[in-house]
């Protein structure tokens, strides 16, 4: 049982290692906790859907989910009634909470496909326990996102036809010229590729739960799911094939996403939108503000169903470091502008920035100067890294930050806009907030329905971390592992 | 097809093996003792069974070459019908063929094409989904999602026969050894 304790990244050579890049490793914590077999890995990860109780916490945690979901009900109900005045946008600021809300939320689904895609294609194994949940994170953010474009329309029925080429009576077709249109494709295509690799990353998972399973009823649903997986040498290959391919194929997908995303804006001749850096920018801030989430929403759920064994510090160190190095381009990307607005000697963008940093909205720049280019330093810190209930406050506070910035980015650029006579100001009114609230409440809710009914942790993938998972002797392939 | 009785009767004989190691000796030995028609079960993949089986090369990188080609020029035709043929509208005095504003619905549309070609690909090539198999027929076959690892060496195979098989598999030292019932 005792499994010998290995480093799980690749080691260098034993010989050609310094004695300080040892002690580095040998602190390095492992991907996995020690003594796991074959069989404890799936009992445990199984065991959340299948055997544990259920903690009073879930119902708890369910319970308020929910309530915040039956806002959103309500709130849409509402909009679909009367329509969108029900907002506070208004001209000048034409774009606010709805535009705002679903940057965010694309943006938070963006770590799920690195972690799940990006870490894969570059061997790292300690994607293997967060990938999952990552995954489905993303999915639930992406349906969130969503909510916004569509019913920003007002009664989406009546939008399909410019939204999606379809022979309407009308005889109409989408303008592709438009972002906007290439929002719609980017986002579905992002939302279909995730949801494929997703399920795909499930079936071996369902036909775990389908065999060990007790009631029938459960048997009878994983094994529809499973769609009669049986683990065959011949289909592990061709599955191997696709993961990978589709790894190959969400990576530049992701990346368009939020560059797409960006063009929304950088497309446009507004003022602080106007700007070729926008797709970077927009990524690392995507990919920050995702792992923020993922950090959210790990470490309750690793305490609540006693998962550190396998997210262990090893995951929560690598997160953390991420944050920090996108966070970095992030704020080296609040720099940047403000020394475009200064170097383009543009009158509007000058006073742009200057509007930016001491206009009404100022406070919120600084603020999110604060969190997104002060607070982060912290996480070059070891001890901030080992604590995780100050990640958690900390990652929470990563996401408020990055909801400020596209508030900063949509609003602070609008209600100034060339014209002093067309000036005006935003405020939000309650249904604004029931929407944003709501689609926090639905998130939570169908996050905390996915780690009661599947599989938040990739069993398969959390096996061949198992040492005994290696093939000892003869192996032409060893090398890669 | 069978030119026995007996073997008509059986999908083949699996053993069962603890740990990936044995399993992928067991097929070397197996594919060296001159058997072909064989499949491993394993909870995991394990790239080393590919050549201990002598598996093929699958198309899957083809299909999915093909599907990201009919997406991107399908995505790029959807565009240039739409808007140079069937309904041209004058955007800022720009040309009805403004390709560079095409480019991010077909990527888009090549990425959706691939994913859905790989996804369908993989599962077709793998007969998937398929309620019953006769390897379900075995009891300890419910650990193969869990912790075993199984190696059926199946009845269409010309030189299986049941009771040299079943002692070729015994020497393999697996924990047991059963017959698959089709």
């Amino acid at each position: 049982m005792a499994a010998p304790q290995q480093p799980l990244q690749a080691p260098p050579e034993a010989g050609s290692m310094s004695a300080a890049h040892r002690e580095l490793l040998a602190r390095t914590p492992d991907v996995i906790a020690p003594g796991h077999t074959f069989g404890s890995v799936t009992d445990k990860i199984s065991g959340i859907i299948l055997t544990r109780r259920t903690p009073i916490g879930w119902f708890l945690g369910f319970g308020i989910a929910f309530m915040f979901l039956t806002i959103l009900n309500l709130t849409i109900v509402k909009l679909l009634f009367t329509g969108i005045g029900i907002w506070g946008n208004n001209i000048p600021v034409g774009w606010a909470f709805d535009i705002i809300n679903f940057v965010w939320w694309i943006g938070i689904g963006h770590a799920g496909t690195l972690i799940s895609a990006i870490l894969l294609l570059f061997r790292q194994q300690w994607r293997t326990s967060i990938n999952r949940f990552a995954e489905a994170m993303t999915l639930f953010a992406v349906a969130c996102a969503a909510m916004f474009p569509l019913l920003h329309t007002g009664r989406p029925w009546l939008a399909a036809y410019w939204l999606f080429p379809y022979p309407n009576t009308m005889q109409l077709w989408p303008q592709f010229r438009s972002p906007l249109i290439w929002d719609v494709f980017a986002v579905s295509t992002y939302f279909t590729v995730s949801l494929l690799f997703w399920f795909t990353g499930l079936i071996p998972d369902l036909a775990t739960l389908r065999d060990s399973a007790q009631s029938k009823f459960a048997q009878r649903i994983f094994g529809v799911l499973a769609l009669g997986w049986r683990g065959s040498a011949q289909h592990w290959q061709r599955y191997e094939t696709i993961y990978l391919l589709l790894a190959g194929l969400s990576t530049p997908l992701v990346l368009s996403v939020h560059t797409v995303v960006s063009f929304d804006f950088a497309v446009s001749e507004i003022p602080g939108w106007h700007a070729t850096f926008f797709p970077p920018y927009f990524v690392a801030g995507a990919i920050y503000s995702g792992f923020a989430m993922v950090m959210t929403l790990a470490v309750p759920m690793r305490a609540a169903f006693h998962l550190e064994d396998l997210i262990t510090m090893r995951h929560i160190h690598n997160m953390t470091k991420i944050m920090l190095a996108t966070g970095m381009i992030v704020a080296y990307a609040y720099v940047n502008e403000v020394f475009y607005a200064w170097y383009s000697g543009n009158l509007f963008e000058q006073f742009m920035m200057t509007n930016r940093q001491t206009g009404p909205y100022g406070p919120f720049y600084w603020m999110l100067i604060a969190i997104n280019a002060c607070m982060i330093q912290l996480f070059w810190f070891r001890s901030v890294r080992d604590n995780v209930v100050l990640l958690f406050i900390l990652s929470l506070l990563v996401n408020v930050g990055m909801w400020l910035e596209r508030f900063v980015i949509i609003v602070v650029s609008l209600h100034r806009d060339f014209l002093p006579s067309s000036w005006g100001m935003y405020a939000p009114t309650k249904w604004d907030f029931g929407m944003f609230t709501g689609t926090i409440g639905l998130f939570l809710s169908l996050f905390f329905l996915f780690v009661r009914l599947l599989p938040a942790i990739s069993i398969f993938e959390v096996r061949t971390l198992v040492p005994e998972a290696k093939v000892n002797g003869g192996s032409t392939t060893e090398h890669l592992l | 097809m069978a030119h026995a009785p007996q073997t008509e009767m059986i999908h083949g004989l699996m053993a069962e093996f603890d740990n990936p190691t044995d399993l992928v000796e067991a097929a070397n030995r197996a594919r060296l003792a001159g058997y072909r028609a064989m499949d491993a079960y394993t909870p995991f993949p394990i790239e080393e069974l590919n050549e201990a089986l002598g598996l093929k090369k699958n198309p899957l990188p083809l299909i999915v070459l093909l599907g990201g080609i009919f997406g991107g020029s399908g995505g790029y035709y959807l565009e240039y019908w739409t808007q140079v043929v069937t309904w041209p509208m004058n955007i800022g005095g720009r040309p009805f063929h403004s390709w560079p504003h095409f480019i991010p619905v077909t990527f888009e549309c090549t990425v959706l094409g691939a994913s859905l070609a790989a996804f369908v690909g993989m599962l077709a090539l793998n007969g998937l989904p398929k309620p019953y198999h006769p390897v379900f027929n075995v009891q300890a076959f419910a650990r193969a999602s869990r912790d075993r690892f199984f190696l059926c060496i199946e009845s269409t195979d010309p030189k299986f026969d049941r009771h040299a098989t079943e002692s070729f598999l015994q020497d393999l030292h697996p924990l047991g050894v059963s017959e698959v019932a089709a």
